[in-house]
């Protein structure tokens, strides 16, 4: 049969290298290479939504051995349907943003080749779907090399700038520290399936049978959360994201931040529940804990920034921190043989692995939008876009909206899935668990409640008020391709949120395979209307009701205000009633975040700095008051610092073996030679 | 030619084989040294052709044949060319002095034949009490190309290491099969090019053939 979902995952593939070698050979007409190009990765994301959404529809697996690779290790694919939700978590955000793309990447005409953009967008696009794809280890980490190489360049892309190369060489160790980490895993887990003396361990499908013992199961679990945890910027192994997202072009940042994080967490579930599959509660309790920590840290980080694809960059850290409860909460009920809760947590976890997808390519879309209008990524600087850019303003918001998770938008319902799924947990035959488990709840709570304060501050500065910068440059709307790609993700985060039933149903065969229940028949119990999970009588909600009940509301607040025209009053914006503020007086970022840092300030590394310039050199006679803040991670100083001087210091010892003199290598190994014969004869 | 006999003649040229090494050890003189190693290079030729006859391997007379055309004539020639040209006729020099080292090198010909002792009992062929001595020519080679710091010498230190692993090969097994000894006569050859033109290479850079100058090329810190 020609036509199945591996087939046309396959064109997807062949049609993005094809793209690549497009823009390889076709270096000289840019306008026309962005054009096709672009077109081209639409199609194939576009390719891949129908392949994915087709396997996990109707539940098909379809495995395939390709004629190549090495010797003996040829390369595995399987598309079942873990493989097919984030073959489409990946492809929609992808086909957005290469929507998107079409209008964005034309703002470097004129100042730089865009080919290497071009080339390493469609390499990475192909890497993220191989990886998800792979169904062999070594297979696996290709992709997961194509992907971290291709994203390393495009984060390298304005490489004239330092803070680009700095960022890039950050992000190139922690990757491939992590890989490391994988392939280390994976090592023990094919020694483990077949010993080893040979190699036909390296299979997925090998794996999978084998039952791991505990001990060398944990091994390979932890060493496989590392890496991917370093992929997926749980903290502490946080730091390359807020370094590496801000200067990224803000297509790729998107990229990155929604989906290539989350082959992060493909791999996770992948390891711990299809291929190791039986495992202790506590490996959940790591997760979650991680989860909590990164939740909780990433919002509170966020807040202090005031870039704001910096301050974006902290929240894929905090709902990577979300997700990871929801996997960690589904080990803990898988542990404990709680199908239908381990149900309810994987999906409230995958699911917002899909609505952090779209909700933060969203907002970097936007936020790419913003930047390629003003120039600008310092919140500070801005102010006022929503009269020049009220398109990209309205997305942004929607983005806001669904990333605070409130109603009707679908951060709502997997935030309150997850809540769901905690508060289920005093069912657990634990009472430690079920002692600990409910603070996990509150400071889930706390997350929301601080992402909503953070967002509030993220739109209210860079869109509302007045331009804040010392001139104010030519701000002009966004063209219409990237509104497309805006308006196509701002009504997904809608749909999501209205209709997460259907959602739901669709993807409800990922939890039935991974954990043995569905809850599409429960969640789904009274009707697509009302979203039910376990039992009506607990909990239920309504997107469809609650978006109604919201539109009504909307309506009729502007009636009301446009029925009389004296009912709006046009007055200078942000004086908070004195009068003659400037416009450098006016409330920013710094002084919104300013209660948070007083609370929390204990969590961070905070310099304040505070100096009088001052006439006649006497502080009686004030002339300028100079404020200085620098905010900084702890973990750096706490856990990288040590790292990094360590290793020198390390090397410098090391480097002293090399002394340049021929007679002493030949004394290493005359002396090597002796010890062996010596030793092993 | 009986076996005994054959034994003794082979025991006899192992001997000599074994003494070339330590001559080579003590040379100073650039042109002795070659020398020696023609004289090494001979004893090896017909310890082999021996080896092959008495053994019924008559692979061995090809082997033995290259060994001599190639190692007797073809590389003291190039050698001798060599020094001529970039006019090398000082005495070599020495890292560690000449007693030092020969008390270095009679302590790795006892650690040998300690080593070899197990092979030794175990072993049925005729040519089993040379394999000792192939090994310690091999690290008597690997102590040479230590103990010298000039270029030229590193490299017959190189190629008598090279004389070492071919009488172990016949001492032990009666030879390697004909078509890996064509390969590693073929080695050896490449390798003597090679070796000459970086000694011009080295040559014209630094002025001279002291490895030692090579310290130059490493990474300052």
């Amino acid at each position: 049969m020609i036509f199945l979902p591996m087939n046309i995952a396959f064109f997807s593939i062949f049609l993005l290298l094809l793209a690549a070698a497009l823009a390889f050979l076709f270096n000289r007409n840019q306008k026309f290479l962005i054009g096709v190009c672009f077109s081209m990765t639409t199609i194939a994301s576009l390719l891949m939504v129908a392949a994915g959404g087709w396997a996990v529809g109707k539940g098909i697996t379809n495995q395939v051995i390709l004629p190549m690779g090495l010797p003996d290790l040829l390369f595995h694919l399987r598309l079942d349907p873990l493989s097919g939700f984030f073959l489409t978590v990946i492809g929609l955000l992808s086909f957005f943003v290469s929507i998107y793309s079409l209008g964005y990447v034309k703002g470097f005409l004129g100042h730089r080749s865009v080919t290497s953009l071009i080339i390493f967008y469609c390499l990475f696009l192909a890497g993220m779907f191989m990886v998800v794809l792979a169904d062999d280890a070594l297979f696996f980490l290709i992709s997961w090399e194509v992907m971290a190489a291709a994203s390393y360049f495009l984060v390298m892309f304005e490489d004239e700038k330092i803070e680009n190369r700095r960022a890039a060489f950050l992000y190139i160790i922690v990757a491939h520290v992590g890989a490391i980490a994988i392939l280390l895993s994976f090592g023990v887990m094919a020694g483990l399936a077949t010993g080893f003396q040979g190699f036909s361990g390296y299979t997925f499908d090998a794996m999978r049978a084998t039952n791991f013992p505990l001990g060398w199961a944990t091994a390979a679990f932890l060493l496989a959360f590392f890496g991917f945890a370093a992929k997926a910027g749980v903290i502490p192994l946080h730091v390359w994201l807020p370094e590496a997202h801000p200067v990224a072009p803000s297509n790729v940042s998107a990229l990155m931040s929604g989906v290539m994080l989350k082959t992060a967490i493909y791999g996770i579930v992948r390891v711990t529940f299809d291929l190791i599959g039986v495992f202790p509660w506590w490996w959940g309790a790591i997760v979650l804990i991680f989860g909590l920590v990164s939740a909780v840290m990433g919002v509170l980080y966020a807040l202090m920034q005031h870039d704001l694809k910096r301050l974006l960059a902290y929240h894929s850290v905090e709902n990577i921190g979300i997700i990871l409860i929801g996997i960690g909460l589904a080990m803990i009920f898988t542990s404990y043989q709680m199908p239908l809760l381990a149900a309810l947590a994987l999906t409230a976890g995958l699911f917002h692995t899909m609505n952090h997808a779209m909700f933060k390519g969203l907002l970097f879309m936007g936020a790419g939008a913003v930047l390629h209008a003003t120039r600008e990524r310092n919140m500070e600087e801005m102010g006022g876009l929503i009269h020049k850019m009220p398109w990209t303003a309205a997305f942004f918001l929607i983005g806001c909206i669904s990333i605070s998770a409130l109603p009707p938008f679908n951060g709502f319902v997997s935030e309150w899935l997850t809540f769901q799924a905690f508060l289920l947990s005093p069912s657990l035959p634990s009472p430690l668990l079920n002692l600990l488990i409910p603070m996990g709840a509150a400071l889930l709570a706390l997350t929301g409640a601080l992402a909503a304060a953070c967002f509030v501050k993220a739109f209210g500065v860079t869109f509302l008020g007045h331009w804040r910068g010392p001139h104010k440059p030519d701000v002009h709307e966004a063209g219409w391709t990237m509104r497309i790609g805006m308006m196509l993700s701002a009504l997904t985060c809608l749909a999501l949120g209205v209709l997460p039933t259907v959602f739901i149903d669709w993807m409800d065969v990922l939890s039935e395979q991974l954990v043995g229940a569905k809850i599409a028949t429960s969640a789904t119990g009274i009707g697509w209307m009302w979203l039910t999970p376990i039992a009506h009588e607990r909990a239920a909600y309504s997107g469809p009701i609650v978006f109604a009940g919201i539109m009504a509301i909307v309506v009729i607040a502007y009636i009301l205000l446009h029925a009389r025209p004296a009912a709006i009053k046009r007055v200078p914006i942000w004086d908070c009633g004195f009068e003659k503020i400037t416009q450098r007086m006016q409330y920013n970022a710094t002084s919104f975040s300013m209660p948070i840092r007083r609370i929390f300030g204990f969590l961070f590394s905070i310099k304040e700095q505070v100096r009088l310039v001052s006439q006649y050199g006497h502080r009686a006679f004030p002339k300028k008051l100079h404020y200085h803040l620098r905010i900084r991670d702890l973990f750096w100083g706490w856990l990288y610092k040590p790292v990094v001087d360590a290793s020198f210091w390390i090397s410098r010892k090391v480097g002293r073996l090399q002394q340049g003199k021929i007679h002493v290598y030949l004394i290493y190994s005359f002396v090597t030679i002796i010890v062996l014969l010596v030793f092993l004869r | 030619m009986n076996t005994s006999l054959a034994a003794n003649i082979n025991s006899f040229l192992a001997a000599m084989v074994l003494l070339t090494a330590f001559g080579m050890l003590v040379q100073r003189r650039m042109y002795g040294l070659i020398h020696l190693f023609a004289w090494q290079g001979f004893f090896l030729s017909i310890s082999t052709a021996i080896v092959g006859f008495v053994a019924g391997a008559h692979h061995l007379y090809i082997s033995s044949i290259l060994t001599l055309s190639l190692k007797v004539i073809l590389l003291p020639y190039i050698l001798h060319i060599l020094i001529q040209r970039l006019k090398i006729h000082k005495e070599v020099e020495t890292i560690v002095n000449v007693p030092m080292t020969m008390m270095i090198g009679i302590a790795l010909v006892i650690f040998s034949y300690h080593l070899t002792a197990p092979v030794r009992e175990l072993s049925t062929l005729m040519t089993r009490s040379t394999l000792a001595v192939a090994l310690a020519t091999v690290l008597l080679g690997l102590l040479m190309m230590i103990t010298r710091r000039h270029a030229v010498t590193q490299i017959i230190g190189f190629l008598a290491m090279e004389n070492g692993l071919f009488f172990a090969a016949t001492s032990a097994t009666y030879g390697m099969p004909l078509v890996v000894e064509l390969g590693v006569a073929l080695d050896i050859l490449i390798a003597a090019f090679i070796f000459g033109i970086f000694f011009f290479h080295i040559h014209t850079t630094f002025d001279s053939l002291d490895v030692d100058q090579m310290a130059r090329l490493k990474e300052e810190d």
